[in-house]
């Protein structure tokens, strides 16, 4: 297995102590539990052999320009190799290397500042080109989001009919200005046609041949599109994005390609009426322009770390630009993406976010109606009785997200592991034809998702005019107007309602196989809108219990007989708060952005107790969230900070080697040839070797990653001359005495990290799990008395923790 | 090297058809009011390209359904909305989408069907072929690395063109079996 070696560090208890507290106050910040601060305050020890300076940070590896510490007087000379410090695919990074080398880099930028003119620009440039960068992405994601918004609703119009007079206007753009429209079916004029009307024969066949045709036609586009030019660009997004940003490496899972296919796939898949939404692939959207622009900074794209803050404010800028939610996407990104938020994330994902949503606001071409995109008119007040039904629209929320995620995930499982993934264009196919055929005849799942749920939202006034609204008016001759509220429901009010009841089961069923097809597809609109409906029928429920036992206690003491009580459309707004909270776990972020989403700030209390309702009830069904879920289900190298790790077993339960293991390959720092470290190398697979003095004493030294002792090996033999297959290796700072007529010795003290971190066989498994978490290790040595014994991996954790919470520890599938 | 050239193309289209964007339509402009039904007058819905300030009932709802001393009570109930859209913007949008989208289709269909034809009417046998598939084989996941400083380059310029697309379908199919055939990404 890929267990690493260790780094000694002499951890004693007191240094660890002043981490825990130093962070501990940072702590009562961040929503997840979980600050990145590299202050650290322990000392480093004197290694063995070697005459370090004290109060050194990590002196380490290569390319950092002058080291801090005056004693490596010769690593000056030697120049940066090429290629160390870099990551493969599918790797996790090194959180600390990666800050050691930012923060050496902003060190040699300022000691330079007062050279010179030109000197000082330069470290003007470097501190303001993170605020560049990350106003880059917010233009690019609002421009991006504007374009898919746009082409979406036209493309949603397609499957009905078209515009004779202008062939790019969507329905409702088409009939804007004539004067054909009634009060009753506000959509109709002579422009717009529908495929019944241009194709001559039976009406009824040829409109729904017509939809069922275009709708198989996006999908069948979309699916190719994805699997021919950039296969990344399927599915949601935001578990492969948390993982990335706690440390993961997905080459080309943000690249161009990616973005091109999965903006235009996007688009087709939403137009092919799937039970999908837009959000969860915007955010990817949006980290994709985030990673792209970040490649022209070089403080940016050389450092791993850095690139995932313009991440973190790239995934704000994409939840700002899908609801229109600037604060909301702030709050998503640290509750729900980011895995370290310092302040300074926090500042740049607000700016981002305020970039995306001023720059998708001035492009707006629907005009005023679509500010908010789901804008509530109404500011009636809420009683407390109404309590009781919100609280059960939490629990309905929580149940039906926790049996969402079995049944997604288990259905996500048989793809992965059976015959029928096999087929991902055939599937799609499949599930776009059932969708169409089913979604059809039932005007509720036929229309838009959006625009389904604005309608919910709605509460029934007088201008409405739509079949929810048909209540029995009181007509007498004076008051002839429908102004009554607490009406008796009409025949309309209650087809409605059939409607909506079988449009709810078709939704539930069909999110949980349209959610993971080989097509980007988001979760949050379909989970709002099954909330939405759960909820207006719900609303209406109460409303007609209120009417006609208006001389029950609870509704005597607060509604009086005619007056204006109950508001059905608020009861939709908060069974789509419950539901999105029930399937994604999220609290705060979700209730900012549904009252960004609506403009309904009355509302928040009845919101938040459905949230909290439904994040219990959730809970108490399964820890994980739908896109925590995800990450377990593919076996991702995340250790979740929500969790707590409370059993009580010891470092040397976990380390690597076991007892039956093969002994811990270790290099020794002055005794190798280049021959015998290739073949360490060829022979093992591991990631990184521990540099141990000498085979006797076992004192650490420092550790090397394979990847870099590879290139470095390389490099030499390309550029050094001399250098032979039986040159002595060295880690030290001086070559070893040889004879006088062996060959010349390659020096690789550069790649040879000397501060690796070390716990001591008897540490607690709680605190290595902590140290992790927290610091953003890969790996961490294990001693015993001072000799080296082993390693533990973020792999063997994850296993770990797997195997104690009785879930398969073999799922654990990267390092 | 191709997506600095498409790219530029791309912003030279855009520009153009922005100046289309700016161009103010007066038929962009309109107030909408909805009125109720009020007695035995239905409800009704008129449209109007004014401006703001003459955005009100009075001005708006022609002809009047009721007379002098009900007007008042009418116009209450009616709601007036003064609402802008940019057609322009929707033409070059949908414009813009639509050609990325039909190059992607036309790229698309080169790639599956014209180019192995094409590329064994020039190479008489498909040794090509072959070689693509082998390398993506070797590894399960790609050092992209160690892939990469394989190849030698040339400094023709088509040579770099062939070469940059080489590697792109390489990395793509990386892509494919991970997703698609090994099931480790993305479930």
């Amino acid at each position: 297995m890929e267990s690493e070696q260790l780094y000694h560090r002499g951890y004693s208890r007191n240094s660890y102590n002043s981490i825990a507290s130093a962070s501990s106050d940072e702590e009562l910040l961040d929503g997840a539990g979980v600050v990145m601060d590299f202050h650290t305050t322990e000392d480093d020890n004197l290694l063995d052999g070697d005459a370090s300076s004290p109060g050194s940070h990590y002196a380490m590896s290569n390319g950092g320009g002058a080291p801090s510490s005056s004693t490596h007087l010769l690593d000056f000379l030697e120049e940066p190799i090429p290629g160390v410090g870099t990551y493969d695919d599918f790797h996790t990074i090194d959180w600390v290397r990666e800050k050691c080398k930012d923060r050496e880099r902003h060190r040699k930028i300022n000691s330079k500042k007062k050279e010179s003119a030109w000197e000082f620009t330069k470290s003007l440039y470097d501190a303001w080109s993170g605020w560049l960068v990350v106003t880059l992405t917010g233009l690019a994601s609002g421009a991006l989001a504007g374009l898919i918004d746009i082409a979406a609703d036209w493309m949603n119009d397609l499957k009905e009919g078209v515009c004779l007079s202008a062939m790019w206007f969507n329905h409702e753009q088409c009939c804007w200005t004539s004067n054909e429209t009634t009060f009753a079916e506000r959509d109709k004029c002579p422009q717009w046609k529908s495929w019944a009307e241009l194709i001559l024969g039976q009406a009824e066949v040829s409109r729904r041949g017509m939809y069922i045709y275009w709708a198989l036609s996006f999908a069948f586009l979309a699916v190719c599109l994805v699997k021919v030019f950039a296969p990344y660009a399927c599915g949601s997004g935001i578990p492969e994005i948390k993982t990335i940003l706690s440390g993961f490496i997905i080459r080309g899972y943000l690249g161009k390609w990616t973005l091109m296919i999965k903006t235009v796939t996007l688009v087709l898949a939403v137009a092919s009426g799937l039970s999908l939404g837009k959000e969860g692939p915007l955010v990817h959207v949006a980290c994709c322009c985030g990673n792209i622009f970040s490649y022209l900074f070089p403080k940016y794209s050389k450092n791993e770390a850095k690139k995932r803050e313009v991440l973190s404010a790239a995934s704000a800028a994409g939840v700002s630009v899908a609801f229109g939610a600037p604060i909301g996407g702030v709050l998503f990104s640290l509750e729900e993406v980011s895995y370290y938020f310092p302040l300074k994330t926090l500042w740049r994902s607000f700016f981002a976010a305020l970039v995306a949503a001023f720059v998708l606001r001035s492009i707006n071409p629907f005009g005023n109606s679509r500010l908010v995109l789901f804008y509530v008119e109404y500011h009636t007040p809420w009683y407390l009785f109404e309590l009781i039904p919100f609280i059960l629209l939490g629990v309905f929320g929580g149940l039906w997200g926790a049996f969402f995620i079995r049944a997604n995930i288990a259905w996500c499982r048989r793809r992965k592991s059976t015959r029928f993934g096999k087929y991902p264009v055939l599937e799609v196919i499949l599930v776009a034809a059932i969708t169409a055929v089913v979604a059809f005849p039932n005007p509720y799942t036929r229309q838009n998702t959006s625009e389904l749920i604005k309608e919910l939202f709605t509460d029934c006034g007088p201008l409405e005019s739509s079949q929810l609204c048909q209540y029995r008016s009181q007509m007498n001759g004076s008051k002839a107007f429908t102004d009554n509220p607490n009406r008796p429901a009409g025949p309309g009010v209650y087809a409605a309602m059939w409607q909506l009841c079988l449009a709810l089961i078709f939704k539930i069923i069909m999110t949980i196989f349209t959610f993971g097809l080989k097509v980007p597809s988001g979760l949050f609109i379909p989970s709002m809108a099954i909330g939405a409906i759960a909820g207006r029928i719900v609303g209406i429920a109460v409303e007609q219990l209120a009417y006609y036992h208006h001389d029950w206690f609870l509704f005597k003491e607060w509604c009086e007989v005619g007056a204006d009580c109950i508001t059905p459309g608020l009861y939709a707004m908060v069974g789509a708060a419950a539901c999105l909270g029930g399937v994604t776990r999220m609290t705060v972020s979700l209730v900012v952005i549904v009252f960004e989403l609506t403009g309904g700030l009355e509302y928040i209390v009845p919101l938040m107790a459905a949230v909290m309702t439904s994040k219990w009830v959730g809970d108490a069904f399964g820890r994980e969230g739908i896109y925590e879920a995800h990450i377990r289900l593919n076996g991702y190298p995340f250790l979740d900070a929500k969790e707590e790790f409370t059993h009580t077993t010891l470092a040397r339960e976990v380390m690597r080697p076991r007892r039956c293991d093969p002994p811990l390959a270790v290099l020794t720092q002055d005794d190798l040839s280049v021959e015998d470290l290739q073949g360490v190398i060829n022979e093992t697979s591991y990631n990184g070797f521990p540099v141990i003095v000498s085979k006797e004493s076992q004192r650490l030294v420092g550790f090397a990653l394979r990847r870099d002792i590879t290139i470095a090996i390389e490099n030499a033999r390309r550029k050094q001359e001399g250098i032979m297959l039986n040159s002595r290796v060295y880690f030290t700072q001086h070559a070893p005495t040889l004879p006088a007529d062996s060959p010349r010795p390659l020096k690789l003290r550069s790649i040879l990290d000397m501060s690796p971190f070390t716990v001591t066989d008897h540490t607690p498994m709680e605190i290595v799990v902590d140290i992790f978490r927290k610091l953003g290790l890969r790996q961490c040595l294990v001693t015993h008395n001072g000799r080296l014994l082993g390693i533990i991996t973020k792999k063997d954790i994850l296993r770990h923790m797997a195997q104690m919470a009785n879930q398969d520890p073999e799922s654990i599938m990267f390092n | 090297m191709q997506g600095v050239f498409l790219l530029r193309t791309f912003v030279f289209v855009c520009v153009l058809l922005l100046s289309e964007v700016t161009a103010k339509n007066s038929e962009d402009i309109r107030c909408k009011c909805i009125c109720p039904p009020y007695r035995e007058i239905e409800g009704q819905i008129y449209k109007q390209n004014v401006s703001l300030k003459d955005c009100n009932c009075l001005h708006v709802v022609e002809p009047m359904p009721v007379d002098g001393k009900d007007v008042e009570a009418y116009c209450l109930r009616c709601e007036c909305k003064y609402e802008e859209r940019s057609s322009g913007t929707i033409k070059v949008t949908i414009i813009i989408y639509l050609s990325i989208l039909g190059l992607l289709l036309l790229y698309m269909v080169y790639l599956t069907l014209l180019e192995p034809i094409l590329k064994r009417r020039l190479f008489g046998h498909s040794q090509l072929i072959q070689s693509d598939d082998d390398v993506g084989d070797q590894q399960p996941f790609a050092n992209a690395h160690n892939v990469l400083s394989r190849s030698h380059s040339r400094p023709n310029m088509l040579n770099k063109v062939e070469h940059a697309q080489q590697r792109w379908r390489r990395q793509v199919q990386e892509q494919r079996k991970s997703v698609f055939d090994r099931h480790v990404v993305l479930s």
